[in-house]
């Protein structure tokens, strides 16, 4: 915990991912308009007291809506990382743990799927079913699992040969509760950091899907399509781009510097 | 090495029967069949062309022989005729009897998609290079913390935002550059250094927004591999022989750092093949990426399931190349002594 709070990077990370998921989780109190609310008598205001980032050519005002779009790029990234990490720490036991014929067909499943350029796979499924924000969190976290599959693989090949791992299999201990007790705890490590840097992924996977039409779709408010909306206006509503793609660079910047933050902190050999 | 090459490539077979098998099963995703009214299909596509694509697509048979009649398209790289675009064929060109030649749509935008990220990976590795040599060399120092922060920074940047920003800048308020397309109005007219220069003027906007993310992983890659080798005996030995620090770190260390970025470049190419669907979109360049971004608004499935086999195809020649090359480059695995 010491070395966490002196390390700067994760610090500064961890600071700006708190604050991101505090004003995501009280938007709906702090939100000074309805994030939907069209008043076509203040369209394109430029930013004030009363709006604090303008409104936007609907008249809707920005800051509510910047606030809510927040809690789409949260949920995408939590879901979209979880999904991911569940398929891939299955699999990565599995494959870790079985070694064989088991380990080649799963590995080699892995190889297919990162041969596959990732942001055309997303934009095919998407063309095959419609947009919608469950679509694009289902789809980011079924085509991003394959690192952390190899992750997990390559620590239970490293943890499987310890003795403690081979008393408890001689003293019959089944496969399962090897693995969620003795395996699993011991990589938890590069999972954390690997899911941490994944979310950052996807929520800019999201908001470039957004900004393409392809992901949450109107009136839904997402950073990704606030920009879109004022890419129109750019000559004469700077506030209407600026805003959005600043929030998308801090929240990345944010998760990043958490996870090769945690990355450092949780290496056993920087202890001390 | 040959028994090598022979084995890498024979090594392409099973996976192009995953990559089909996956394609294939996308196709399926759709409810019910991809005409359909439920599907998102384009619900005003004719009766006519959902007959078509039926047909393309052997819908009517059992899923296993339609799986093996799809195979067989990709092995004959045969994808079909477009929908949307004036039923132009998906890949490559086709004779019609009267002998007029119509350009298949991925036979005219893969070398612009090409070009973009050749070019891109090139600024990408001369850059990282420098960036992650300079954080090795000085490390710790204010020098490689600000390299440090500058390439976390250009990772998190969204391109299309940046892209966005760029696009107003130099090319509506300054008009310094032009913001789309390839080529200027009046282009036939120029001589051929003024189309080379015109040319280069397009893709400095789009290159630099698709070379940005990558920066971060390879700098960050050369910096850790620099600091490994510089730690590393022979280094020692080369300084107590009293070399001068820029030779040891230019020729021995940085050689050594460098060599396994060549496998990292066969394994950044879908990333990159990917990413050209904002840079393309954005600035109205015709490549690969913005028709496969037009061919998804317009349920153009003909031409998507093309680019997507077409993209990982090329993905596995990329990291083909890539393996041959560092076999080739690395001594240790070109006379058989590792693996």
């Amino acid at each position: 915990m010491k070395i966490f709070l002196k390390n700067p990077l994760a610090m500064s990370g961890f600071i700006i991912i708190l604050l991101v998921l505090v004003v995501a989780l009280i938007a709906p109190v702090i939100a000074p308009y309805d994030p939907n609310f069209i008043d076509i008598n203040s369209i394109l205001y430029p930013p004030s007291l009363n709006h604090l980032m303008g409104t936007d050519g609907l008249g809707r005002d920005v800051f509510s809506r910047m606030l809510y779009g927040a809690r789409i790029s949260l949920l995408v990234g939590f879901v979209a990382v979880g999904i991911a990490t569940f398929i891939g720490v299955i699999l990565g036991s599995i494959a870790g743990f079985y070694r064989g014929w088991v380990d080649s067909i799963i590995m080699r499943f892995v190889d297919i799927m990162l041969s596959i350029p990732t942001f055309f796979l997303i934009l095919a499924v998407i063309a095959f079913l419609t947009p919608s924000i469950w679509n694009i969190m289902i789809v980011i976290g079924l085509t991003s699992w394959m690192g952390v599959t190899r992750l997990v693989r390559a620590e239970f090949f490293s943890l499987r040969q310890r003795e403690y791992v081979l008393a408890s299999e001689t003293m019959g201990s089944n496969h399962f509760s090897i693995i969620i007790k003795h395996l699993l705890p011991n990589s938890l490590t590069p999972i954390i950091v690997s899911s941490v840097l994944g979310i950052a992924s996807a929520v800019l996977v999201e908001s470039g899907l957004s900004f393409l039409g392809l992901g949450v779709q109107a009136p839904t408010a997402s950073w990704g399509n606030i920009l879109t909306d004022g890419k129109e206006y750019i000559q004469f509503a700077w506030w209407l781009s600026l805003f959005p793609g600043l929030a998308i660079l801090i929240t990345v910047l944010g998760y990043n510097l958490l996870g090769e933050g945690l990355r450092d902190v949780l290496d056993p050999k920087n202890k001390n | 090495m040959t028994a090598y090459l022979i084995k890498r490539i024979l090594w392409m077979i099973p996976m192009l029967i995953g990559i089909s098998l996956i394609s294939f099963f996308i196709m399926h995703l759709a409810p019910g069949d991809v005409t359909s009214n439920e599907s998102s299909f384009n619900p005003r596509a004719s009766e006519e062309s959902r007959q078509k694509l039926r047909e393309l697509y052997n819908l009517d048979k059992p899923v296993i022989i339609q799986y093996g009649l799809w195979l067989k398209r990709i092995i004959e790289l045969d994808f079909g005729n477009s929908f949307a675009s004036h039923q132009k064929p998906v890949l490559w060109e086709r004779k019609d009897k009267s002998g007029n030649i119509t350009k298949g749509l991925i036979q005219e935008s893969l070398p612009i998609t090409l070009m973009i990220n050749l070019l891109g990976i090139f600024i990408i590795f001369t850059i990282s290079i420098c960036l992650g040599t300079l954080s090795a060399v000085r490390q710790n120092t204010w020098v490689d913390r600000s390299i440090t922060l500058f390439v976390f920074i250009a990772f998190a940047i969204p391109g299309f935002w940046l892209a966005l920003l760029l696009m107003y800048w130099t090319g509506v308020s300054n008009q310094w550059l032009p913001i789309s397309g390839l080529h200027s109005p009046g282009f036939e007219n120029l001589s051929s250094f003024g189309q080379f220069i015109d040319l280069l003027k397009h893709l400095v906007l789009p290159v630099s927004i698709s070379s940005l993310s990558g920066l971060a992983g390879i700098s960050l890659y050369v910096r850790n591999g620099m600091l490994d080798i510089l730690h590393q005996d022979f280094i020692t030995t080369a300084r107590s022989k009293g070399l001068q620090e820029n030779k040891i770190v230019f020729i021995h260390a940085l050689k050594n750092a460098i060599l396994p970025l060549i496998t990292i470049i066969g394994l950044s190419i879908p990333g990159l093949i990917g990413g050209s669907v904002i840079a393309e979109s954005i600035f109205a360049i015709p490549g690969m990426g913005k028709l496969f971004y037009d061919s998804v608004l317009m349920r153009d499935f003909p031409v998507i399931m093309g680019i997507l086999t077409i993209g990982s195809v090329l993905t596995l020649i990329g990291n083909l190349l890539a393996d041959i090359g560092y076999a080739w480059a690395d001594p240790r695995v070109r006379k058989g002594l590792v693996k």
